[in-house]
């Protein structure tokens, strides 16, 4: 297995959630790496759909740029439905 | 299977310099207090020393349940019945799956899978120690079961919460696989140990060869296991190895008891002070020995490894061939799609 390509394997539960991500497997093409995933990651009805996709195609942010990308949604508390006291006597809602 | 072995940390940590203001950083995140929600991904800045610290552990881990698989494929042909051989095939399938889990996540380290294979083989990288044991009867493959995974499940589920992402996730998965495998190794003890007299004489025996040797899992006394304060400040090991070697000998007793089998140590009793079993010194010469390479099957483990591995050779390159053939026809022509577009 002379440097296979990565995967990253994401499988959607039963539950109807969105596919997740798993882990990840080396295989030489789209059709090995979909065996190996059935194998490697759902020998227990972990899932109902199967996503593989090549590592090397995800494209992911920098650690270093946590704050930039993160920071700006914390000061929007106002975004949460808790920032709006709801007085006892109204219900549902 | 997690294992400790005494250089699992011996070598990784060079003498101790002045460390950089990143270094600082990077230990003062374990030390404001929220180190047990704490995860090191991959991408974030590290120091040498922790990297090759988790190199070193997580790909002896894995090749620990790829070699695991070889003891008790001994006995798949030869389970006493077609459920037992079902159930036997589906362990060691899973010890496979734990294997590749543990690689991957060593591989977010920096170190290629062919490197990690490639140390196996030639014998620099270790596994654990108690694969170097034989399987003689079938009671051992319960034994390995009951003792060796059980011991295992103890290592593993405080590695749930280890500070690597990769590390711990691959053990959240492997955690809940691993159950299965210490309650179908009990339950064939129970069967054993409840038939004629020579079937309970079995599952003594398979008891009497298992125990030291899982008590020796849990690797050296901590007294003799210098790097540990280092690997707990950095949340790579939460437990010292005395501590989850007591609480291994404090669960597994009365499991025996059950079993109305006898743990073979003259000096196992109960300390109602400590609340905690005494229990006899360990042998630690032939813990030793057997890392170095002279325990029963360390030559054998390893000449089937890489038979294995050299058998598979024409099928990786049949593999490989087949996937640049279809490279070739699909050239130009978009892959499948995810038919329901975006996550």
């Amino acid at each position: 297995m002379n440097d296979w390509p990565l995967w990253e394997v994401f499988i959607r539960s039963q539950h109807g959630l969105a596919h997740r991500h798993v882990g990840s497997l080396h295989a030489p093409d789209a059709g090995m790496a979909m065996n190996n995933a059935r194998d490697v990651y759902t020998r227990r009805n972990e899932g109902t759909s199967i996503w593989v996709v090549r590592s090397s195609e995800i494209v992911a942010s920098n650690p270093g740029d946590k704050d930039a990308l993160f920071d700006p949604a914390s000061s929007k508390v106002y975004r949460h439905p808790t920032f709006y006291p709801m007085p006892e006597e109204v219900k549902h809602i | 299977m997690q294992t400790e072995l005494p250089q699992a940390d011996a070598r990784t940590l060079s003498a101790p310099t002045e460390p950089g203001a990143e270094e600082r950083a990077f230990q003062t995140r374990f030390e404001t207090g929220i180190a047990a929600s704490i995860k090191i991904e991959p991408k974030d800045w590290m120091p040498d020393a922790y990297r090759r610290t988790l190199i070193r552990q997580i790909s002896q881990h894995a090749h620990s349940e790829i070699v695991g698989q070889l003891p008790e494929a001994n006995w798949i042909t030869r389970a006493p019945s077609l459920k037992r051989k079902a159930i036997l095939l589906a362990k060691v399938q899973d010890e496979a799956g734990h294997g590749l889990y543990l690689y991957s996540a060593a591989e977010t380290l920096g170190i290629s899978r062919d490197q990690m294979v490639r140390d196996l083989l030639s014998g620099k990288a270790k596994y654990s120690s108690i694969f170097n044991y034989p399987t003689l009867t079938w009671a051992d493959v319960g034994a390995i079961g009951w003792l060796v995974d059980g011991a295992a499940i103890i290592n593993q589920i405080p590695l749930c919460r280890c500070s690597y992402g990769p590390y711990a996730r691959a053990m959240v998965r492997i955690c809940k696989e691993e159950s299965f495998h210490q309650r179908q190794g009990f339950e064939i003890m129970m069967v054993l140990s409840s038939g004629t007299p020579r079937q309970k004489a079995m599952a003594q025996d398979a008891l009497d060869r298992w125990w030291w040797p899982s008590l020796m899992m849990f690797g050296p006394p901590d007294a003799e296991s210098a790097n540990s304060a280092q690997s707990m400040r950095w949340g790579i090991k939460l437990f010292s190895n005395d501590e989850l070697r007591q609480r291994f000998v404090d669960q597994t007793v009365s499991q025996a008891e059950y079993l109305g089998l006898r743990v073979p140590d003259p000096d196992l009793r109960w300390n109602g002070e400590r609340g905690q079993y005494d229990f006899g010194a360990i042998d630690w010469n032939e813990f030793r020995n057997v890392i170095k390479g002279n325990g029963p099957c360390n030559r054998e483990r390893m000449r089937v490894r890489t038979q294995a591995h050299e058998d598979g050779a024409w099928f990786r390159e049949a593999l490989e061939r087949h996937a640049a053939k279809l490279a070739q026809r699909n050239e130009g022509t978009a892959a499948p799609r995810a038919a329901q577009g975006a996550p």
